[in-house]
């Protein structure tokens, strides 16, 4: 039996210990705002917080989170409204939005370790976030909305 | 405006190539809306009535004007909108009913979107593709929006006793301005709803300088806080009670089969369940399932990890020797002879051989991948003679028709629930994922989702097409072009369709072959034979991505020869602002519009090059490494022009400071979202001309994920890309957004690259082309 913290919550796992942390969020607890895109760490769609580390949750085992605490969309605001999430929501940065979650989770990681992260920054920590709907100009725009408030 | 319909008969670019049960009628049923329901009423459809004609009557199951079937009002006034097109990005979601809200003066704040499942006898074609939702929906929605409003106005009038034309509906409300009553839009609802509906040749139509949303882009998109806190549901986000997660080991190559399979491995893997064959349709057969071995189990991880230890014996089929070196050079060799002469003036061959200068461009573009974030996906619950899908189609009818057929059951038992697509581009528009569900669930008695891996998506998708466009050029001594032929060899898609098409379909030639705008007095646009050994499908933006490219390099090409301005080429070469007219062109497909609403109009193409030329900073002076290039392409009826920055580095690093786009897409919606899709044109524009190509090796995909196929990523998307919208003009038809941003781009950057280095770049991707 795996136990896991998940959003502040308990969680137990009695099957494969190493079923990718994506597929235990999604399938097994019902937490479908991680995304999958890519299942190689490629794409970013499924982007979490473990501890306070941006991780693709797609190349993660549920027995590598033993003993950490996870975050994922559901969790990070009680009430969705992260200076990330409505930095977005101003600058109306979706499209499909299908990527935004894992989007949103990297920049959040990103604020959490550098508060004023410069233009370069910014573009070398979403460097591994695809928007195939080519939405990176308000992705950057909406990181340094969150991180300035201007 | 009083616009003429084209007697032409036009060729429609929708799924049907094979139109073959368009008369069907089916049960119609109520959409379920929970409250007060109250102007739902029978259905009824009628024709459209539109100020401009456009093709969308030419669609399967045409367009249905009927409020009762868009529009309902509940008695604590809140007005539920169907959408009935697809939502993959584009914002449509929001656009039309945003449409509807504007002209029945409904307050925004009080509307929901509801998506309307598959239903094309009830909601008119839902095939969402094309960069057509707009320019068919502004006036059907309008007309719905004027016809519900005057519905509640009348109940109101009658009510108070009063003559409707004394009462007004304002914002939620009708309002008697003489006694100074007033009755909001719920209190109205069940009397209207008793009411008849109004004529739509009748129907009184907001004057445009009373719009409070269309044409302001004020408004976000419906789902933008769904989004942002992670409960927007795609395809893959539904969830249903005892459902089983299934992947598909499909065949490597296009038209193979399973010859036999050894699943006892799989099955030792934790949590799979089951491993079954797949049935498969042999190639082509539209979009029907590859056929493949299925693995079952309680979650997707464990269905890959089972799928990793299948052994599978295939038989490759015919497509087995399909190699992309090979047959780029036998695309060059057809290229370089005679072909179908598919557009013919004056005489080309004496024009070139009269002509001082010959300049000869091939152009080569690979396949190339859609790769929405969101793989294919979908959900199927079969019980007995019924199915229900969830799915990410943009093809709701379509869909619904290919499950109905695949299952051999009547259209009527089948339910498309159409979830928000994570990306379409053109992918989503073929619903094989849905019919695998389909058949899996059918087969297993259990409600499925079937999930595609990017693997899968990569390999057994419905790929770009490849394709070598030769122009030869002919200039006299003044540096004026005299001779232009220009010869297209490509799979077509319709080789999807049947077996044997050797020749692009019309909806292919007509993006950016024989549509080709120039004032040259000898044009020829030839179309020699090319076999497909893929799936070929519709990727954003289609032939013109090639096209455009072709052309406007060869543009770049001539002005470099003849020592001349880009800009300055290209407004000489668009010549006098006239309608083109394009006589010799049999078959001329106008992206299914009638040719007097949505004429070639050099004015236009000019307007927009003059307009981002100086919006853009045409001209201005750029660093040592740096150039500017431009290109502009008509398609989907509208006209955009690009302005790309690049600099080079000593090392070849390409890196991009700025992009100016302007697009004149006639009478608009939602400026907001049309700047959002022209930014996200420019990513993907670079994506084909950077770094994306699929090729093939012994008939298989040589790629399989981002690593391979690698998509452009934020850190070399262009340091700012400015969008302009050219005003349109009073009674400018609105025309297509989602599609035409994309054609430009990679000209426009090639271009640019030529300033900075003096490289002409002729086969795309770029890949590492500077740093040699």
């Amino acid at each position: 039996m795996i136990t896991m913290k998940i959003n502040g919550q308990q969680k137990n796992w009695d099957g494969d210990p190493d079923l990718p942390l994506l597929w235990f969020l999604r399938d097994e607890s019902g937490l479908t705002g991680t995304k999958y895109g890519c299942g190689q760490a490629l794409c970013g769609a499924c982007t979490v917080i473990v501890d306070k580390q941006a991780t693709r949750a797609c190349i993660t085992s549920v027995s590598d989170v033993v003993g950490r605490e996870v975050t994922t969309i559901e969790g990070l605001h009680p009430t969705g409204d992260h200076a990330v999430q409505k930095a977005w929501r101003q600058l109306n940065v979706p499209q499909c939005g299908f990527c935004q979650v894992g989007q949103i989770m990297q920049a959040a990681a990103l604020l959490m370790e550098n508060p004023k992260p410069t233009h370069d920054q910014i573009r070398e920590a979403m460097a591994g976030n695809i928007c195939r709907c080519g939405t990176y100009q308000r992705v950057e725009n909406a990181v340094r909305l969150a991180s300035t408030g201007v | 405006m009083n616009i003429l319909t084209n007697p032409k008969k036009l060729r429609g670019f929708e799924r049907h190539i094979k139109v073959d049960n368009v008369s069907r009628r089916s049960i119609l049923k109520g959409l379920g809306l929970a409250g007060g329901f109250v102007l739902a009423a029978p259905v009824m459809s009628r024709p459209g009535f539109a100020a401009y004609q456009t093709g969308a009557d030419k669609m399967p199951h045409g367009v249905v004007v009927d409020p009762r079937v868009f529009v309902s009002v509940a008695s604590d006034g809140t007005v539920t909108i169907l959408a009935h097109r697809a939502e993959m990005g584009t914002g449509v979601r929001t656009s039309l009913p945003m449409i509807v809200a504007e002209e029945m003066e409904a307050d925004w704040s009080r509307v929901r979107v509801q998506q309307a499942p598959g239903d094309e006898v009830k909601f008119g074609n839902q095939d969402t593709d094309g960069s057509r939702s707009t320019r068919h929906y502004l006036m059907p929605m309008r007309q719905i929006g004027a016809s519900a409003r005057t519905m509640l106005e009348t109940a109101a009038a009658k009510r108070w006793g009063v003559p409707a034309t004394e009462v007004k509906a304002v914002n939620h409300e009708v309002v008697h301005n003489a006694s100074g009553r007033r009755i909001g839009f719920g209190d109205l609802a069940a009397d209207a709803a008793k009411g008849a509906v109004p004529s739509v040749e009748g129907l009184k139509l907001k004057d445009p300088k009373d719009f409070r949303y269309l044409g302001k882009g004020a408004i976000g998109i419906v789902d933008l806080r769904d989004i942002t806190v992670g409960t927007a549901r795609y395809g893959a986000d539904v969830r249903l009670p005892g459902m089983k997660y299934a992947v598909i080991a499909r065949p490597p190559v296009t038209g193979g089969k399973v010859v036999s399979f050894e699943g006892s491995e799989a099955m030792k893997v934790s949590g799979v369940e089951k491993v079954m064959e797949v049935k498969g349709w042999p190639w082509p057969s539209k979009f029907q399932p590859l056929g493949g071995v299925a693995v079952i189990a309680r979650n997707t991880g464990a269905a890959i990890k089972g799928r990793d230890a299948l052994k599978i014996v295939w038989d490759d089929g015919p497509n087995g020797k399909y190699d992309s070196v090979a047959y780029r050079a036998e695309l060059e060799g057809a290229a370089r002879k005679p072909g179908l002469v598919v557009r013919k003036e004056g005489d080309v061959d004496a024009a070139l051989k009269s002509a001082d200068k010959v300049i000869v461009g091939e152009y080569y573009l690979p396949h190339h991948a859609h790769v929405a974030m969101e793989p294919p996906v979908a959900v199927a619950d079969v019980k007995g003679d019924r199915a229900e899908i969830w799915a990410p189609v943009q093809s709701a009818g379509g869909t619904r028709e290919d499950v109905a057929t695949t299952l051999g059951i009547p259209q009527e038992n089948v339910t498309v629930n159409v979830t928000l697509l994570g990306g379409g581009f053109g992918r989503k528009s073929k619903c094989d994922f849905a019919l695998e569900a389909a058949l899996l669930s059918k087969e297993l008695g259990a409600p499925v989702k079937v999930q595609w891996t990017r693997e899968d998506d990569i390999r057994n998708g419905f790929l770009h097409t490849v394709s070598v466009e030769r122009i030869e050029a002919g200039i006299d001594k003044n540096g004026k072009v005299t001779a232009w032929r220009h010869r297209s060899v490509a799979p077509s898609i319709a080789s999807t369709f049947a077996a044997g098409a050797l020749h692009q379909a019309p909806f292919e030639l007509g993006m950016g072959l024989v549509d080709m705008p120039f004032e040259i007095a000898n044009v020829q646009c030839e179309n020699p034979e090319a076999a497909a050994h893929t799936r070929i499908g519709w990727f954003r933006s289609v032939s013109n991505i090639p096209r455009a490219f072709a052309v406007q390099s060869m543009v770049g090409e001539i002005a470099h020869a003849t020592k001349r301005d880009q800009k300055d080429m290209l407004l000489e070469l668009i010549g006098a602002p006239r309608i083109v007219k394009l006589d010799s062109v049999k078959d001329l497909w106008n992206y299914g519009e009638p040719y007097d609403s949505y004429p070639i109009d050099r004015a236009r193409l000019r307007k927009v090059v003059e307009f981002v030329a100086d919006k853009g900073g045409w001209g201005r002076s750029v660093p040592k490494g740096h150039g500017l290039g431009i290109a502009v392409h008509r398609s989907f009826v509208s006209y955009i022009a690009t302005i790309v920055e690049v600099a080079v580095d000593e090392k070849g690093k390409l890196t991009v400071p700025r992009v100016d786009t302007a697009i004149d897409c006639g009478t608009y919606v939602n400026p907001e979202r049309i700047q959002a899709q022209m930014e996200g044109a420019v990513i993907m524009g670079m994506s084909f001309a950077k770094t994306g190509e699929i090729t093939f090796k012994d008939g298989k995909v040589q790629q399989g994920n981002f690593d391979d196929f690698p998509v452009l990523r934020i850190d070399e998307s262009p340091a700012v890309t400015n969008v302009y919208i050219v005003p349109p003009g009073p009674d400018t038809p609105p025309s297509g957004v989602g599609e035409p941003g994309v054609p430009p781009v990679a000209p426009a950057l090639i271009n640019a690259i030529f300033a900075a280095t003096g490289k002409r770049i002729r086969a795309l991707p770029i890949g590492k082309q500077l740093e040699a």
